[in-house]
């Protein structure tokens, strides 16, 4: 399965909500740790090392 | 005069002096420069497969310090096959517990449980001069059975000429200076190699700038035998990450990262090293118990190389061609196995049976050798030492997440142990005809399984070896003069069929001198596997 690069997230602007509530009263470096853990945790879940590799190209 | 550079805790090699020294440069076969482990261990090998071999070291021992502590089973494998192996499992200490250490944070415990059918263990920690002791035992022994094997003591090489068929080597003694001439030399001389600086060769690669603390402590008090890794310890002062590691004779290997900027000389005050040794052996208990300090010193490490292993009739192995930082453990032991792919190659090429090229894949498999394991060592060395901001943020990503998550622990990087390196797709290796199992794939090392009532790697002595796992193979036979040993397995065990069929029925496997597989098929097939032959001596 190659890396979907369409929507595919249903309410996306709720989803959006969710993850800068997620930011809301972190200060900078608090943001960045979650980001990273965050990032970590999906690469995680997604494990297929080809599509990690082209969401990495896709996000540059 | 030769001039003593570090103190010897055995001596193994008291000078004697010898009829060569004074008569005219006598040529020898093989000189290997260096009594250090893998200059020992080629000795032993080339000896026992009966060609002549004489080591010049320019101490007389093993050197003081425990340097080298950890030994990967490959290493232990190649000791066995040498018939040193026992030894140092029975002296050395094994231990499957570990546990990671953030800041005050214990963050995951993990245990190693050993893997069934296998003689040695995953590692075993061992002082350095305990490992080259026992190689140099096996090599006293060897000697009594007739292999020609002669290691002289406080014999410093000073000089070399290179010719196209031979080495001149200029050797200075405390009788005085004397030279020798070589058909092939070996230089094992370690991380610093005169020989390499006589040469004017290259050595490069990247430099940490770290400075590590090493304490090796002995104590009595009952503490368990585990190994503790802290990143940011909390003890004051201790840098970037500390290691407590066990080793024989109750002695535990303590290591602080301290940073580069550091001065030295007040690092080194006992009182110093005792103030931080107290916090950590007290984090857990909150109590010091009682310890001596066995043996202190400070290091820097680089990871680098030397573009190539062979210059005409010159050899580099072990540190004098590669250089990694320790985590992981992969000096020693990738040294080992640069030994253990010289040696025979070596002898065959010496015997005729192989075309002088074959040499030249002792550089190209080594040298791949050395690129993974200077890839991994510096990987390590970036998750201790983060690099950048960001590389932080993720580093510490990862810490936290281990800690309640198993998915982030393999992110967990301390150092990873060295595992024998895979030849994959080297021109030496032939066909995998056979729908097997991927770690016994061509290239990989023979892993171990239980045979009979005894392991299937006591069968590979060090020839060419055809397994034959439930088929038919012929006795053992001679090729062009190669002594080809057979292994027939009428029905295998069930860790050899796991490792060894997968889900074949049935297999035969044509298997290298130092125990790699050249190449695999369901049945046996002469003019298959004298192909496979040729092709592993550089003949084809
Ligand atoms: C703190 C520390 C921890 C380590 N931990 C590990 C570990 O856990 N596992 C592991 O696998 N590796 C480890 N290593 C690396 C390991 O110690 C080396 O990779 C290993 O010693 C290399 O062996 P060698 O035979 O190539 O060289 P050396 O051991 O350096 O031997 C070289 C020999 O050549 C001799 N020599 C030098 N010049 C001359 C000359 N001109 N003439 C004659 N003789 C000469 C020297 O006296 C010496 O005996 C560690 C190293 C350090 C410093």
């Amino acid at each position: 399965m190659p890396l979907n690069l369409t929507p595919n997230i249903a309410d996306a602007d709720g989803f959006y909500d969710e993850l800068l509530a997620a930011h809301q009263d972190l200060t900078k470096d608090d943001s960045d740790a979650f980001n990273a853990r965050l990032i970590l945790t999906l690469a995680n879940h997604i494990g297929d090392r080809e599509i990690l590799r082209a969401a990495i190209n896709a996000a540059k | 005069m030769v001039a003593v550079r570090y103190d010897t805790v055995f001596k193994l090699y008291p000078y004697e002096k010898v009829p060569d020294q004074d008569k005219p440069a006598r040529r020898h076969p093989v000189v290997i420069v260096g009594g250090g482990p893998i200059g020992l261990a080629i000795a032993l090998d080339l000896g026992q497969r009966g060609t002549p071999a004489l080591v010049l070291d320019d101490h007389d021992g093993a050197g003081t310090g425990s340097k080298a502590i950890c030994f990967a089973k490959r290493t232990l494998d190649i000791s066995h096959r040498l018939g040193v192996g026992q030894a140092m499992v029975d002296k050395g200490v094994v231990w499957n517990v570990g546990k990671v250490f953030h800041d005050e944070n214990r963050l995951f415990e993990f245990n190693l449980l050993p893997e069934d059918g296998h003689r040695n263990p995953a590692f075993i920690n061992l002082q350095q001069p305990y490992f080259e002791k026992f190689i140099y035992e096996g090599i006293e022994a060897a000697q009594a059975n007739g292999a020609p094997i002669e290691v002289r003591g406080m014999n410093a090489v000073t000089a070399l000429e290179s010719h196209d068929d031979h080495v001149v080597v200029s050797v200075d003694t405390p009788d005085g200076p004397y030279t020798l001439e070589a058909d092939w030399l070996i230089a094992c001389d370690g991380a610093r190699s005169p020989i390499r600086e006589m040469m004017g060769l290259d050595f490069e690669g990247r430099v940490f700038e770290d400075n590590f603390l090493i304490a090796d402590v002995r104590m009595t008090a009952d503490f368990p035998t585990e190994r503790w890794f802290w990143f940011e310890p909390p003890f004051k002062g201790s840098g970037q990450s500390a290691l407590l590691h066990k080793q024989p004779d109750d002695v535990w290997r303590i290591d602080f990262q301290l940073g580069w900027e550091i001065d030295r000389e007040k690092e080194l005050d006992p009182a110093n090293i005792r103030a931080r040794v107290d916090a950590m052996l007290s984090s857990q208990s909150g109590e010091v118990p009682e310890y001596e300090l066995v043996w202190t010193s400070i290091y820097t490490f680089q990871c680098r190389r030397m573009k190539n292993f062979r210059h005409g009739r010159v050899f580099f192995a072990g540190d004098s061609a590669h250089q990694v930082s320790p985590f992981g453990a992969r000096g020693a032991n990738s040294g080992m196995q640069d030994a253990e792919n010289l040696a025979w190659k070596l002898n065959f090429v010496l015997n005729g049976h192989a075309p002088e090229g074959l040499l030249d894949s002792y550089d190209d498999e080594r040298g791949f050798g050395a690129d993974e394991n200077i890839l991994n060592s510096s990987r390590a060395t970036d998750f201790m030492t983060p690099k950048s901001d960001m590389s932080k943020v993720f580093r510490n990503a990862v810490l936290e997440l281990a800690s309640k998550h198993s998915f982030a622990r393999p992110f967990v990087n301390s150092g990873r142990l060295s595992v024998p390196c895979v030849y994959d797709g080297f021109p030496l290796f032939g066909v995998d005809a056979l729908d097997g199992p991927t770690v016994t794939r061509p290239g990989a090392s023979c892993t171990d399984a239980t045979v009979d009532q005894g392991f299937l790697l006591d069968h590979l002595k060090g020839n060419f070896t055809l397994l034959a796992i439930g088929t038919e193979a012929p006795p053992q036979f001679t090729f062009d003069g190669v002594a080809i040993d057979v292994v027939h397995v009428p029905s295998p065990s069930p860790e050899l069929s796991t490792r060894y069929l997968g889900d074949a029925a049935q297999a035969v496997y044509l298997i290298r001198p130092d125990q790699h597989i050249v190449a695999r098929w369901a049945d046996f097939d002469a003019e298959e596997v004298e192909c496979a032959i040729n092709l592993s001596l550089g003949k084809a």
